[in-house]
């Protein structure tokens, strides 16, 4: 087998097997997810050095089980673990590639489920299952919290660390408590959905692997209106997708997208989805950010759109889900409904608030309220400061793009 | 795996939605059955309490609690436990979970 078609199977299974090798090595080593982290990445590499020239194995999965359960022996000795815990590891052979043991009708969910315990913080949770199961860098997670991967580096460090010392147990929870889990993988799927939502393409199918898996969400637990929300919301945000970037793969902003290319049948069947949620009179934030991504959906063009509404919606995630970065866009909304002065007086607000110190769609935002209040100098400067701080080339190139046209 | 359970009161507690808590005694004795609670007592209040400290060679004693708790520390008990799900389950069994906090603790143990 030549090296490229070696490769490319073993990208094919990295998608799939990563999650479940490193839950098989969780267990293996008692407990380790550091270690089970290491000896995946250790497997994988091997399978890279070694396939390409020896062919691909009957079992790549099982292969790869096996080439990291040994890296666990070998770092275990180098490591001199404790005598017992070792001897245990060093006899035990390679365990089966994981396999789903709950009525949970999918791995990864399954995976998901285990991994998000409640003895942890929310956003530990979230972040740990982002970086162990979905093989997220912690860049990029840093990226979708807002903070710097300084301080995400310490968050999973510390959530890891309370795994081990309370002794977290790896382990499927049973049907009754999937509810209390349910927000934290609700956020786990959208941040991945966001991953694959913010490139051109999305070569590793993120953003239709978290609809997938929402929608077995949904089948599994129909009482729960936020699920709902969620697979509303990835719809009609999906509906965008074509239209989102242009030729050349530089993102396009909504007030600008070929609304005659929006998926007109994902928008429906989102819109349907939403309308049986939020018959249950439960609204929460996934519900409410479908209802306003539907908003948009629903409008022939900006200037048509119910920007009102969009602001009263904004009120509602307001009291549910505080973040500045919702005051951020019930703000841009505002712009809309009643024009630049209100708007930049609640950004002004916020900028010195210093919540979101470093994001550069906030000054790009504040820029454009300034250029329309006929504060040109100052819109300048700040269109510059959004450029500066854009975190890809991107956004970087649309941003200076907008000066140029100033 | 060894945890500290803390036994706590929680003065903002409704005490009418407190519901059918459990019976303590049944509590203590199941798990001292089990090997699962190693020690464990109800401990006086603040007002009993004395505070030790050692300051250039010469130990100092002042009468009450080291921090103004309020009285929060009700008792405490030492369980033996496979895991933190495990210790929960006990913890959420035990009469104070119903009508106070529980905090566990696991014991710091031989690593690191």
């Amino acid at each position: 087998m030549d090296g490229e078609s070696a490769s490319e199977v073993i990208a094919g299974i990295y998608a799939d097997g990563w999650s479940r090798i490193v839950a098989t090595m969780i267990r293996f080593t008692g407990g380790d997810w550091n270690l089970a982290e290491e000896c995946a990445q250790d497997a994988f590499t091997q399978a890279l050095r070694t396939w390409p020239e020896a062919g691909v194995p009957r079992q790549p999965l099982a292969w790869l089980t096996t080439a990291a359960r040994n890296r666990a022996v070998d770092r275990m000795r180098r490591a001199s673990t404790e005598a017992a815990k070792l001897r245990r590891a060093a006899r035990e052979p390679a365990p089966p590639p994981y396999t789903r043991d709950s009525e949970i009708p999918d791995e990864r969910l399954e995976l998901m489920f285990t991994c998000c315990h409640p003895a942890l913080r929310l956003d530990a949770q979230v972040a740990l299952t982002l970086r162990s199961l979905a093989g997220l860098s912690t860049a990029e997670i840093a990226r979708a919290f807002l903070v710097s991967e300084r301080t995400m580096g310490q968050r999973i460090f510390r959530a890891k660390q309370k795994v081990a010392h309370a002794v977290i147990p790896f382990r499927v929870p049973p049907a009754h408590l999937l509810p209390e889990r349910l927000p934290a993988v609700l956020h786990v799927l959208y941040l991945l959905f966001n991953r694959g939502y913010d490139e051109p393409r999305d070569p590793a199918g993120l953003g239709r692997e978290a609809i997938r898996l929402a929608r077995v969400l949904v089948s599994l637990m129909p009482d729960e209106p936020e699920a709902q929300g969620l697979l509303a919301l990835m719809l009609v945000q999906e509906a965008r997708r074509a239209s989102r970037f242009d030729q050349d793969g530089e993102p396009v902003i909504l007030e600008d997208q070929d609304r005659a290319r929006w998926d007109r049948e994902l928008i429906g069947e989102g819109g349907a989805i939403l309308e049986r949620a939020l018959r249950r009179r439960r609204a929460g934030p996934f519900q409410i950010q479908a209802a306003i991504a539907a908003c948009h959906a629903a409008a022939p063009s900006t200037a048509e759109t119910d920007w009102p509404q969009i602001v009263g919606l904004y009120d509602e995630l307001t009291k549910v889900a505080p973040s500045p970065v919702v005051d951020l866009n019930r703000a841009v909304a505002l712009a809309m409904a009643q024009g630049p002065e209100a708007a930049l007086a609640a950004l002004d607000a916020l900028a010195d608030s210093g919540r979101l110190d470093g994001y550069h769609l906030l000054a790009a935002a504040r820029a454009d309220l300034l250029r329309r209040v006929g504060r040109a100098a100052e819109a300048e400067e700040c269109l510059r400061e959004a450029i500066e701080l854009a975190p890809s080339e991107g956004e970087r190139r649309l941003l200076r793009r907008r000066l140029a046209d100033w | 795996m060894k945890y500290l359970m803390l036994v706590c009161l929680d003065p903002d507690l409704d005490k009418s939605k407190v519901g059918d808590a459990p019976d303590v005694e049944e509590w203590v004795a199941e798990n001292d059955g089990k090997g699962v609670r190693l020690l464990g007592d109800r401990v006086r209040p603040e007002s009993d309490a004395t505070t030790v400290r050692v300051r250039d060679g010469e130990v100092l004693l002042t009468d009450g609690p080291y921090v103004e708790t309020k009285d929060l520390i009700a008792g405490f008990d030492v369980l033996e436990c496979t895991d933190l799900d495990h210790a929960v389950e006990v913890a959420s069994r035990h009469p104070m979970a119903w009508g106070g906090v529980i905090e566990l603790r696991p014991f710091w143990g031989e690593d690191d």
